[in-house]
This record gives C-alpha cells, structure tokens and sequence, in this order.
C-alpha cells in the first residue's frame, strides 16, 4: 500500500514549475546538479517517512511497487 | 621519537616447552599478542585457565596505529582489572569539527550521559594500550596466574584434530611443538593462521591511500576532533587532527588512489604536506608515518571446530569509526567466559557457536558503518560526491543536514539482538537494556553498578525478591540486590525499569542481559540460564 502521493497535488502546477526553472535559470551545469541535490536532500527531509521516501525512489526509478 | 614501541616488552627466554621429550598440552593457546590477543589472555587467565600467548615480535604496536577507544571497551578493561591506567594516561574528548573546504560547517558534542563511570571516548596510543595490558599480564603473573607470554615465538604450522590443536614455533633456538585444547587466532589482518586453514576473507578494498602521521608537537589546537573535506591543504581529499597524550598529534591525509606509496612516506614529502595543513610557524617532529589502503572484510565463519578466530584476524574495518580494536575487545569479552565453561564441562562446545553467530553481528555491523564513512570520504562517483558536497553545503545553514555527514560513525556497543542465548523480553523496560544488550552504567553510593557485575552469571534484582544464589546445572548465578532507592540520580530506574515497578535480570559474565521479567519465577529463570549456556 503506497503512501507516496502521485496523483496532482500541487495547486497552481504551473507556477510551481516555472519557478523550478527559474531557480536553474543562468546557473552552469555543475551548479545546477549542486541545486537539484540539496533540494531533493530538503525535500526528503521535509517528508521524513522514510516507507514514502523509499516509494519515491522506486518510483523516480520506475521500479513497479510489488 | 619515543622508544616504548623500539622496546622489547616480552623478549624471548626458553620454555621448559621446548625441552619436553612430547609436545606439552595446554588448555588454550592464543596468537598474536596485540590488543586482542593480550585482553583474550588476561580474561582466560583471570579465571584460572592455563593460557599460553605466542607472538612472532617482541614488542607493542610499532607505532600508534589505533588511538580512539570507547565506552564500551573501557568497561571491558575495567573488568579485566586495567581499565583505569587507560583512562589516567588517556585524553578524554567529545567535541568534534567538521570542516568543509576553508569553511567550519559543524560542530558536534557527544555529549556523554551522566551516571557512567566511563567516558564516551579516550584517545590514546595503540602502544600504550598494549604496554597496560602487558603490565596487567605480569600482575597476574605475580599473583601465580598459569598466564604464559612467548615472544618471538612464531607459529609456522598448525594440525588441526577433533579434541585439540597442534603447534609448530618457530623461535631463535630452533622450533618446538606444543598441543592445545582451543586455539584462538588473534594474528591480526594478515592472519597466517587463517591462510594456513586456507579459510576466506571476503570483503571490499577501498581504492583510496591514507597517509598517517604521529606528530609530536607544542600547539594550542583544542582536544577535540577536527575532520575536513576537501581542504586548500589537501584539495579534493579529507584530512583529520586529533590528540593523543604527550603531545602527539594524529593526523590522517587521504591521497587517493594512484599514488608511489614509498615515495610519499618519504620525510621530504611528507614534512610540506604537514608544513601546508599546520602553518609555516609550527614546529613538530615526525613520530611514525605510515600509508594505509583500508579494506572492509570477514571470515564466513570465527569457529572452526577448535580453532577459533577474534578481532582483526576475523574482521576488519576501515578506521573511520574506531572499530578495530573496539570490536576485537567485544569479541574476547564475549568468547572467554564460554570458553571457560567449555572448559569445566559446565556447558557444551556447541555454546561457541553462539560466539560466531554474535560477533559476526557485531561484525556485519561494523562493516556497514565503517563502509558508509568510507563511502561518504572518498564518493565513489560524481553522483556520490554531489549529494556529499551538498549534504555538507546544507550542513553549514541547516541542522537536518548535519546527521546525514558522515566523518566515521563512532564505535558503540553492540546489542545481540536475535541471539539463541537471549529469552524473550518479559519487562515492559527500556529498550537499550533489552536482552541482547550490554549492561548500561549506573552510579551506586561511591561505585558503579558495572564494578559489581562480571565476570560471573548475575541476578539483578531491583525492588524484587529471589534467591540469594542460584545452581543450575553446574552453572551458580549469585544475586545482587538492589532498589531504586540506592540511586539518588534515579538513573537505575530509568536505565533499568522504565515504568516497571520492579524488574529482575539475568546478567551474563560479558555484563550482556540474557533475560529480565518484573519478578523472579524459578522455572523460567531457570530456563534462562540453560539458554544462555547453550543448553537450550
Ligand atoms: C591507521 C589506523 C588507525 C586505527 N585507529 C583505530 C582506532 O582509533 N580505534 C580502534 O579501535 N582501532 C583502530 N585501528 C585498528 C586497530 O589498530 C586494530 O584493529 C587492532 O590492532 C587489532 O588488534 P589485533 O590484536 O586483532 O591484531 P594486531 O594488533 O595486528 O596483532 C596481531 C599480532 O599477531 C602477531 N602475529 C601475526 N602472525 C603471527 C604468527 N604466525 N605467530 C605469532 N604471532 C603472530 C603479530 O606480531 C601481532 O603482534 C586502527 C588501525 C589503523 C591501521
């Protein structure tokens, strides 16, 4: 049973995206990968479970929940 | 530089052995008389068995090669009555740095508990470690213990047969024969004894090069733990400071893999690395230098039948976390008093295996953390040392960050969860003293809850009646009582019963809890001590 939500949950999507890009905006590759990574850190710890955190994994990843 | 480890400290003179028409028998042989071999001796010998040490050198450590030692082996040593020289010559710390390149980003505290009579960590050289040992191994000499140490006495064959093991050492006379009931190999990594069984030693090589320097200098750094990544000193790499007694000064510089290793432990190379990390103005003097590639690995199996295998001949760990030693104490701690009953016929030889299956979990869980350090110091690949880099950068702003950097995490004592000599949990108690669990310290009047449990089976009873002694099956559990009340600090009560009114613990002579239950009740008590001596 999975707690990871995915289905829309983010109000107003498109801001949000557009303000992801707009955070990378400007920046070398290397200082975008360092971005992505302390965010993905921030946001994990933000979730904190870590059956969801797992769930996330395998799902960035494709893996098929068994 | 110092002359302790230039020493001989048990040099070689002549064993009536060697001139016995037939190989003499021994109860117990151990090789290598490094940290593991001279505690697992000291330990037999304090409890009457006929021990024989053989080492192929003469002298301690040849420089300080481990200096962290924890709680936990110290109350260890304490138990083998030389835990206090340690912590006279010791330097106490427990604030560590974390420095990411030029910048500080934490500063951690392991803030000890109260109410032990130990300290969290000790730094203090590895030959001095040894030199104490050596010296409580004469006091129970003096005292007529049958406690034997050969030096220069180097083991060249073995035969292995059902009841006994047999011997061929090599000394400066000649070579001799001697017999054993148990052997136990404590001859280190390179273990000859493991090779000459042909058994395996499976594990990871980390492709990394460490420079180790024990320098002597006059400087006002702080007793604490300084770890940085990526400095301007060493670019791309970490480095470590930490002090030991006597001015001494550890220093660890990783360099990375493809490097001349003979080269660089060169004095002309080494002194402007140093020069580079310290400042142009201080002056020190190179005690020891050393270069290391660090490996994380096990044998399958530390038993086999009567030879039986303890600290780095069975395991070994990178030194991020302090477990070599540590860990090889844990492993004497554990083996002895079984081997003891053994010895008397008071339990079978299949309680050994508990042993295996123990400290193999302690092993496993060594390997993975010191595997995760080492994982997290030297990135294995880009991916790897974003996520590390960023963990750092985060670690300077934002304190969730901070559990995630990984400089070593430091040496605990491990709880033998899911061991075949534990009961079930019968207490609604704290979890860390769960049976499993090592024995947790308590301040009694003017002692420690710790100085009275050992080396024999305990009952602790707290504000709960039973027997004064217990005799089951040649086993004798002897009581000691206890009450809340005895412990102003009230750290009896919340180390040991939690919410419980009362509790009563069956306390294995490694000070490990085989069982506890609010009351006595003499059948599964009972039960508990032939489980505990693998009569179960
Ligand atoms: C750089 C470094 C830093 C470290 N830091 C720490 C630390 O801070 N804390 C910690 O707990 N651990 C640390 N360690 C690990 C620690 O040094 C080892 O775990 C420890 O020495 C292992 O002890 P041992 O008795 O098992 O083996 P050893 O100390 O290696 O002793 C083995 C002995 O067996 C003898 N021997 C070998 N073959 C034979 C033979 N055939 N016949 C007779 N004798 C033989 C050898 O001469 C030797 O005396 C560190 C290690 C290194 C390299």
């Amino acid at each position: 049973m999975s707690d990871l939500t995915l289905t829309p949950n983010i109000d107003n999507a498109d801001d949000f995206y557009a303000d992801l890009l707009e955070a990378h905006e400007g920046l070398e590759k290397s200082d975008s990968e360092a971005l992505n990574a302390r965010l993905i850190l921030i946001l994990a710890n933000h979730i904190g479970d870590r059956q969801v955190l797992s769930q996330a994994l395998n799902a960035a990843a494709f893996k098929m929940e068994e | 530089m110092n002359k302790i480890f230039e020493t001989p400290m048990y040099p070689y003179t002549r064993s009536p052995d060697q001139d016995a028409p037939v190989p003499v028998r021994h109860q117990v042989v151990i090789i290598g008389a490094g940290p593991v071999g001279l505690a697992a001796a000291i330990d037999l010998a304090q409890q009457g068995v006929d021990v024989v040490v053989l080492d192929d050198n003469d002298k301690v450590s040849f420089g300080s090669r481990a200096i962290c030692f924890a709680k936990r082996p110290l109350e260890i040593l304490d138990r083998l009555g030389c835990g206090q020289p340690m912590v006279d010559k010791g330097v106490e710390w427990d604030v560590g740095k974390v420095f990411f390149d030029e910048r500080e980003v934490y500063t951690f505290d392991l803030l000890p508990e109260e109410g032990h009579r130990r300290p969290a960590f000790i730094n203090l050289q590895q030959y001095y470690f040894e030199e104490y040992l050596v010296d409580r191994v004469r006091e129970l000499q003096k005292e007529g213990a049958n406690l034997d140490l050969r030096g220069r006495n180097k083991v060249s064959a073995v035969g292995t047969h059902p009841d006994h093991v047999t011997l061929e050492i090599d000394t400066p006379e000649g070579s001799y024969n001697i017999e054993a009931d148990w052997l136990i190999a404590c001859d280190g990594a390179n273990s000859t004894l493991r090779a000459m069984l042909g058994k395996d030693f499976v594990g990871r090589v980390f492709e990394d090069n460490f420079l180790i320097a024990d320098v002597v200098m006059e400087a006002d750094f702080p007793t604490e733990r300084w770890f940085w990544f990526d400095p301007p000193f060493n670019r791309g790499q970490s480095a470590l400071l930490h002090k030991q007694p006597d001015n001494v000064w550890r220093i660890d510089l990783q360099l990375g893999w493809d490097i001349d290793k003979e080269r660089e432990k060169r004095p002309e190379n080494v002194i402007p690395r140093l020069k580079a990390m310290l400042g142009d103005d201080i002056d020190f003097e190179l005690e020891w230098v050393s270069i290391y590639t660090f490996q994380c690995r096990r044998m399958e199996q530390f038993r086999h039948d009567r030879v039986i295998f303890a600290g780095d001949a069975a395991h070994q760990v990178s030194p991020f976390g302090a477990r070599g030693a540590n860990s090889g104490l844990q492993d004497t701690d554990n083996l002895c008093w079984k081997l003891k009953l053994v010895l008397d016929g008071k339990a079978p030889e299949t309680l050994l295996d508990s042993y295996d299956v123990e400290r193999v979990h302690g092993a496993d869980e060594n390997i993975l953390n010191s595997t995760r350090s080492t994982d997290f110091i030297t990135p294995k690949s880009d991916t790897s040392r974003l996520f590390r880099d960023a963990v750092l950068d985060l670690a300077e702003q934002y304190e969730f960050a901070r559990p995630l950097v990984n400089a070593g995490r430091l040496s605990v004592p491990c709880t033998y969860d899911g061991s075949p000599l534990n009961s079930a949990d019968a207490l609604a108690g704290p979890a860390r003293t769960r049976p499993g669990s090592p024995c947790l310290d308590v301040p009694l009047g003017d002692g420690f809850l710790l100085q009275e449990l050992g080396d024999r089976f305990t009952l602790l009873t707290i504000d709960a009646e039973a027997p004064d002694e217990i005799v089951e099956d040649g086993v004798t559990v002897t009581r000691l009582a206890l009450s809340v009340k005895d412990d102003p600090t009230l750290a009896l009560k919340e180390r040991y019963l939690g919410d419980a009114e009362s509790g009563v613990y069956l306390i294995r002579p490694d000070q490990h809890v085989a069982a506890r239950r609010a009351t006595y009740d003499d059948n599964l008590f009972r039960a508990a001590i032939r489980r505990a001596t693998g009569k179960e």
